[in-house]
């Protein structure tokens, strides 16, 4: 195999692996080939697409994030609770939501880098830290009433006659896109894989080590507390038990999409399509109405459990060369 | 040139938690003069203090194993998934009529052991990092709970089995006993034989370990076994004392209570040394935050809140940066601050 082929194959063996996971259910069930579904697997996801997003840049970099799932549930309970009761203008409410998200992410960064604590642990306070903040606000959920709110969640863009893709689907696009530049374009994303590769040698080659590990937790939390506003608008309503465990599936779509979880190498085209195997497989089990929803986590634990073998398989032999 | 006594305290990795939970043991005397007050009633021992081990009982089995794990530098997330499925499996026997409590027991231990038997060899044979190891099973395992009984709760009624959970024994709370008889064993088991020092030693450089003729792997595997194995037991007490396994909520953040504890009680995350005592310390320290948050008016809902600032103050007094200030401060001056210029 030659090398380029090799690097390649963990991003190959993820399409392959949703190619697969397609056909078998557009054979399976009547009606999955459509754009409809095709377009709803886009708008179901598009909270855990959006955290993916800023998880897949914290995975480049050699970390974790387990703290997003509680920022969307901060974001979704907070926003929602001080534009309907406090009369907040929505988009300042929103703005102040992603800066508590960004400084929180920012805070954790700092707590890793400087104060050379491992990144789970660190997230999992931020974990707690949040969602007993979103608790402390209320532990009811509030419905949406504001106009501005209503629109946005009502609004599509149609497709075909029966597809359409929701605002939170184009937020979805948009993050993929700025992420994958962000990536693969930048320096910022070059500097990323560095640390993530051998931050030792990132440090003597003069790259700023410190800086881009706040800078990317930053990003992650950003992303986390935009999707918790995809999330709470696809709802209609905020709670503060959303997102639970969404890092999880967050994680898991990331490193299904050949993303390697030691850090220095994956691409975000892998996340977009680890995130369509997971709503695929969503979709799939909703069709058949007879399996257990307990299947999807199941299945994803499964595959999460494949892709990892396949990395160490890979990174051995690269290692033996 | 001698430490000073204060120097010497302040490195044992006990003096911080005993300290913290002496100031809870305080602020809650203050609070209510009659927290530390035993009494006897219907011939068992109650008292607050014998409520906060009872309900620390859950937590102190799972840090045990957690413990280990840590300190061969690795850590388990999925002790509270592989509690749910161990509480469901103890409630599936229950209910289709096994009454041996031997049994149910087993099959918990066992559904616990095979747990903590893959995520060891996926750690110590493949050598895959522990955080994703064990997130596999974190991951698939509340699936696996939720299947077993079609996302249902359990009821589990037959007082044998929920003596585990709340019986007395000779007066005293059974779960509480089994969890210091745990920890007697443990202590004797690891530091009357060379047990405790292969994993601390795998903790501390793996390599050399493995040149020395340890078998690495092998006590890595083991680790994760017996954290799986005490994450099985807890979720069997768990559902012994609610009477019912709940796929969803059974364990549901008992892998950070129990990674909090381990830290909290002076283990160090990157592993190579371990103090037993130090974990017991730690969950009890936990556990005396709850009723003491609920007294100063934080509801159960919000305490992960104050937790959570707790770990952080932890790890931050515990980094090599606030230590290296911290000896700067002290006496002994210019030693220290060689000392601290030598380090990288």
């Amino acid at each position: 195999m030659s090398p380029a082929l090799q690097r390649r194959l963990p991003l190959l063996a993820t399409a392959a692996v949703l190619a697969a996971l397609y056909v078998t259910a557009c054979l399976s069930y009547d009606n999955f080939f459509s754009a409809r579904v095709a377009a709803n697997l886009f708008t179901d996801n598009a909270a855990l697409g959006i955290a993916a997003v800023g998880m897949t840049l914290v995975i480049f970099s050699g970390g974790i994030d387990l703290s997003v799932g509680a920022v969307v549930g901060f974001t979704s309970i907070f926003v929602a609770t001080i534009v309907e009761k406090h009369h907040v203008h929505p988009v300042l409410a929103a703005a102040a939501a992603l800066a508590v998200g960004t400084a929180l992410g920012a805070g954790m960064g700092a707590l890793i880098h400087f104060f050379r604590q491992p990144a789970f642990l660190i997230t999992l306070a931020g974990m707690f830290l949040m969602r007993g903040g979103a608790f402390w606000i209320s532990t009811q959920s509030a419905g949406l009433t504001n106009p501005l709110f209503n629109r946005l969640s009502l609004w599509e863009l149609p497709l075909t006659d029966r597809a359409a893709l929701k605002m939170s689907a184009l937020v979805l696009l948009a993050f993929l896109v700025l992420g994958g530049l962000l990536a693969h374009m930048t320096r910022f994303g070059r500097n990323l894989l560095a640390l993530g590769g051998n931050e030792q040698s990132a440090r003597l080659m003069g790259l700023p080590v410190g800086a881009t590990r706040v800078g990317v937790y930053a990003f992650s939390g950003f992303c986390a507390a935009f999707a918790g506003l995809a999330l709470m608008l696809n709802s209609g309503s905020g709670n503060s038990r959303d997102g639970v465990a969404l890092e999880l599936d967050a994680i898991a779509v990331v490193v299904i999409g050949g993303t390697l979880l030691s850090g220095g190498r994956g691409h975000m085209l892998g996340t977009l399509l680890g995130l369509l195997i997971f709503g695929v497989i969503q979709s799939a089990i909703r069709f058949d109405g007879s399996l257990d929803p307990a299947w999807t986590r199941i299945i994803i634990g499964a595959l999460l459990l494949g892709f990892i073998l396949l990395q160490r398989l890979l990174l051995r032999r690269l290692e033996q060369r | 040139m001698g430490e000073t006594h204060l120097q010497r305290l302040l490195r044992s990795p006990l003096v911080w938690p005993i300290a913290g939970l002496a100031l809870l043991l305080v602020v809650n005397l203050v609070n209510d003069p009659g927290f530390l007050r035993l009494g006897v009633r219907e011939g068992h021992l109650e008292g607050q203090l014998v409520d906060i081990l009872t309900h620390g009982a859950v937590t102190l089995v799972l840090a045990l194993g957690m413990t280990l794990v840590i300190a061969t530098g690795g850590v388990d997330l999925s002790v509270g998934s592989v509690m749910a499925v161990a509480g469901m499996t103890a409630g599936w026997c229950v209910t289709h009529g096994h009454s041996s409590l031997l049994f149910v027991l087993a099959a918990a231990l066992g559904a616990g052991a095979l747990a903590g038997l893959l995520n060891g060899m996926l750690v110590a044979y493949a050598g895959i990092q522990p955080i994703i190891a064990t997130l596999v099973l974190m991951v698939s395992g509340r699936g696996i709970a939720q299947l077993i009984s079609r996302g249902e709760v359990l009821k589990i009624t037959q007082p044998r089995f929920e003596f585990i959970g709340k019986g007395f024994l000779l007066g005293l709370p059974f779960a509480a006993l089994l969890a210091v008889a745990l920890y007697a064993l443990a202590q004797l088991v690891l530091r009357r034989t060379a047990a405790g020092l292969f994993i601390e030693a795998i903790g501390d450089n793996p390599v050399a370990s493995r040149f020395a003729g340890l078998a690495t792997a092998r006590v890595k595997c083991l680790a994760y076994l017996l954290c799986g194995l005490g994450a099985g037991l807890a979720g069997a007490m768990v559902a012994a004392n609610n009477a019912a396994a709940d796929p969803f909520g059974l364990g549901q953040n008992m892998e950070l209570d129990a990674i909090f504890a381990v830290v909290v009680g002076g283990t160090a995350l990157t592993g190579g040394r371990f103090t037993l005592l130090g974990s017991f310390v730690g969950v009890l320290l936990l556990q005396t935050l709850t009723p003491t948050l609920v007294f100063l008016g934080v509801d159960p809902p919000v305490q992960p809140v104050p937790k959570a600032m707790l770990i952080l103050i932890v790890c931050v007094l515990q980094s090599d940066l606030t230590r290296r200030w911290l000896k700067n401060l002290l006496p002994n001056k210019p030693a220290a601050s060689v000392a601290s210029r030598v380090e990288p």
